[in-house]
């Protein structure tokens, strides 16, 4: 009981107070409205988070777990209330599949082609956006415009622009005299145009929360170092970056999150050939590799296992992360 | 905050930023407006051409984009609407009232946000198809009505939004949790409200993975699932499937022209905070 009341806000005093004030007159109906008044007060916390968590048990941690369940059975599209109890063979299955590994590796390349360039980009657009700017408002503006778009647009747009006979990005190439590249067939190609999707759309979105992270560095920091005669450029390396790395780390958690899910570029890149990531899968991805098992190839189970592997697979990821972030911190 | 002004570089640079950012929506535009044939040949055209009517016309009524539309305005209003909601509810209790377990609770919130959709897929499938809602619109709904990021980004606001003398003083004078809901945190919490909807809206328009599972072409899609299933023929028509992307995109870059400034703010308001 004791830390029940510890832990009311200290308004829990007040209703009580104006009852002993009032000459110690409790009749009736006030000490039933200041029971219910206390009542109140400890239960409508939990009141306002319920629906948040009513929501999430109902479509988000049952199906969590539920996946787990339903990648030990065999289950198929057409009949997912008959369930065959199968054990780790769908996770056997996939151990052995070259389109898991396949997906697995596409997945890597694309993430960190798309990934790091961008927070690269974002970081440098992040630093120029923090100069004292005219019409700052509307580069801030256009530079998120992307980030409205969305999947389905942008992909349906750059298929053209990445056309390999009359699109405009071989067209500009063979202007300034390269080879037109087959950027849908060629295996780097098609991955670098993919990224290129993902970096155009999410390179403004980023630089934004490195704007707001810079416009929390205090200025005197900038002003010792420019005493000790650091060039703008050291300053961003030595004052901005360091400042930064909390920021920084949060957009590389978030970015291989996204990573891990890329789904809608490499659908829709295929220009409506299927969910294979291409005629010879090369830029097929996790999340597209489950679609097309469970979607296409309607086999539920596999893609329940797929789905747990990626989690396994993040899971891993942020322990390595958080091991590198520890020694960098104890250093 | 440092303010360097910024020299003719910085503009040159952002200027092309800015152009990148742009340029394929614009291009968009300019392939809507052309022939199939037109957008068949070397150079690529740079300017308008006078075939967006028949364009839009043909996309329109070929992936059903009257209704796709109305279906995603339906979807993506409720979810912001519900987001904004319950996420007001879930920020007040967590940054200003105190109970036991509302740490550990706080924490599980923002542990939910990185839990990858695609691990729900299936049995959220399951699920629909067990109480018939496929390819109807409560399916995409119901599961997005409510987010981690929502309740996290009104708890940011509100720690220093809502000042709890406010709070307090309501208390005294024996206002039910309810009243203070109504007459001291909506009010104070508006702003926050106004960008997390708009920020919502956004995502809820553009929302692909789950949409795609859960509404076929055939039945009643958003604009997301529409667009997969344009120019379908032998041989596409890209200046169709262009003029759907462009009636996909316009009503949000309409919201955009509008309410830019307050979106980019609370973006890196969000961001900060933390």
């Amino acid at each position: 009981m004791t830390d029940e009341t510890a832990l009311l806000s200290p308004s829990a005093v007040g209703p009580e107070r104006p009852a002993a004030e009032g000459g110690g007159r409790s009749r009736p109906g006030q000490a039933w409205r200041s029971r219910r008044y206390r009542w109140d007060l400890r239960w409508s916390p939990y009141a306002f988070v319920a629906p948040f968590f009513l929501f999430f048990a109902a479509f988000g941690l049952f199906p969590l777990l539920y996946t787990g369940w339903a990648a030990l059975h065999q289950v198929e599209l057409t009949d997912p209330d008959s369930m065959t109890w199968v054990g780790l063979r769908n996770f056997t299955r996939l151990w052995d599949d070259e389109f898991f590994w396949n997906a697995l590796r596409n997945t890597v390349t694309i993430g960190l082609l798309s990934t790091v360039p961008q927070l690269a980009i974002a970081l440098g657009l992040a630093h120029l956006l923090n100069y004292r700017l005219r019409g700052s408002a509307f580069f801030r503006v256009a530079v998120l415009t992307p980030y409205a778009t969305s999947v389905a647009a942008a992909t349906l747009v750059f298929v053209l622009l990445f056309g390999r006979d009359y699109g405009m990005v071989n067209w500009a190439l063979s202007a300034v005299g390269f080879e037109a590249v087959d950027w849908q067939n060629g295996t780097f190609a098609s991955q670098l145009a993919v990224s290129t999707i993902v970096i155009w759309r999410w390179t403004g979105y980023n630089a934004l929360i490195y704007l707001a992270a810079m416009q929390a560095v205090p200025g005197e920091l900038y002003e010792s170092a420019a005493l000790d005669g650091a060039s703008r450029f050291q300053q961003f390396l030595h004052v901005t970056v360091p400042s930064l790395r909390p920021t920084i780390f949060f957009t590389c958690v978030v970015s291989t999150i996204g990573a891990t899910q890329l789904f809608g570029e490499p659908l829709l890149f295929n220009g409506g050939a299927g969910a294979t990531g291409g005629s010879d899968h090369q830029f097929q991805t996790l999340g597209l590799y489950l679609y097309e098992q469970g979607w296409v190839n309607l086999h539920l189970g596999r893609a329940s296992a797929i789905a747990w592997a990626m989690f396994l697979i993040l899971l891993l990821i942020a322990g390595a992360a958080r091991l590198l972030r520890g020694r960098k911190d104890s250093r | 905050m440092r303010s360097l002004r910024a020299g003719r570089f910085t503009y040159v640079v952002l200027a092309l930023f800015t152009a990148g950012s742009l340029f394929p929506l614009v291009w968009t535009a300019i392939a809507a407006s052309r022939s199939n044939t037109r957008l068949a040949q070397t150079p690529p055209p740079f300017w308008f051409g006078g075939n967006l009517g028949r364009n839009l016309q043909l996309a329109w009524t070929d992936a059903n984009m009257g209704t796709a539309l109305l279906n995603t305005v339906i979807v993506a209003g409720t979810v912001a609407a519900g987001t904004v909601f319950f996420s007001t509810l879930a920020g007040f209790a967590f940054a200003k009232l105190r109970f036991r377990g509302s740490r550990p609770l706080l924490a599980l919130v923002i542990g939910t946000m990185l839990i990858p959709p695609q691990l729900s897929v299936v049995p959220l499938y399951m699920l629909i198809a067990k109480l018939s809602w496929t390819d109807r619109l409560q399916a995409v709904i119901l599961p997005t009505l409510v987010g981690a990021f929502g309740v996290f980004f009104m708890r940011q606001y509100l720690v220093h939004a809502l000042p709890m003398e406010l709070v307090e003083a309501a208390r005294t004078d024996g206002a039910s949790s309810l009243r203070v809901l109504w007459h001291v945190v909506f009010p104070a919490a508006r702003p926050a409200m106004a960008v997390l909807g708009m920020l919502t809206f956004v995502m809820a328009w553009n929302d692909f993975f789950w949409p795609i599972v859960a509404l076929t072409q055939n039945g009643s899609p958003t604009v997301q699932v529409a667009l997969t299933g344009l120019g379908r023929g032998y041989i596409p028509d890209q200046s169709v499937i262009m003029a759907g992307a462009l009636l996909g995109t316009l009503p949000l870059l309409l919201v955009f022209l509008l309410f830019g400034r307050q979106i980019v703010g609370g973006i890196m308001q969000g961001a900060v905070k933390g």
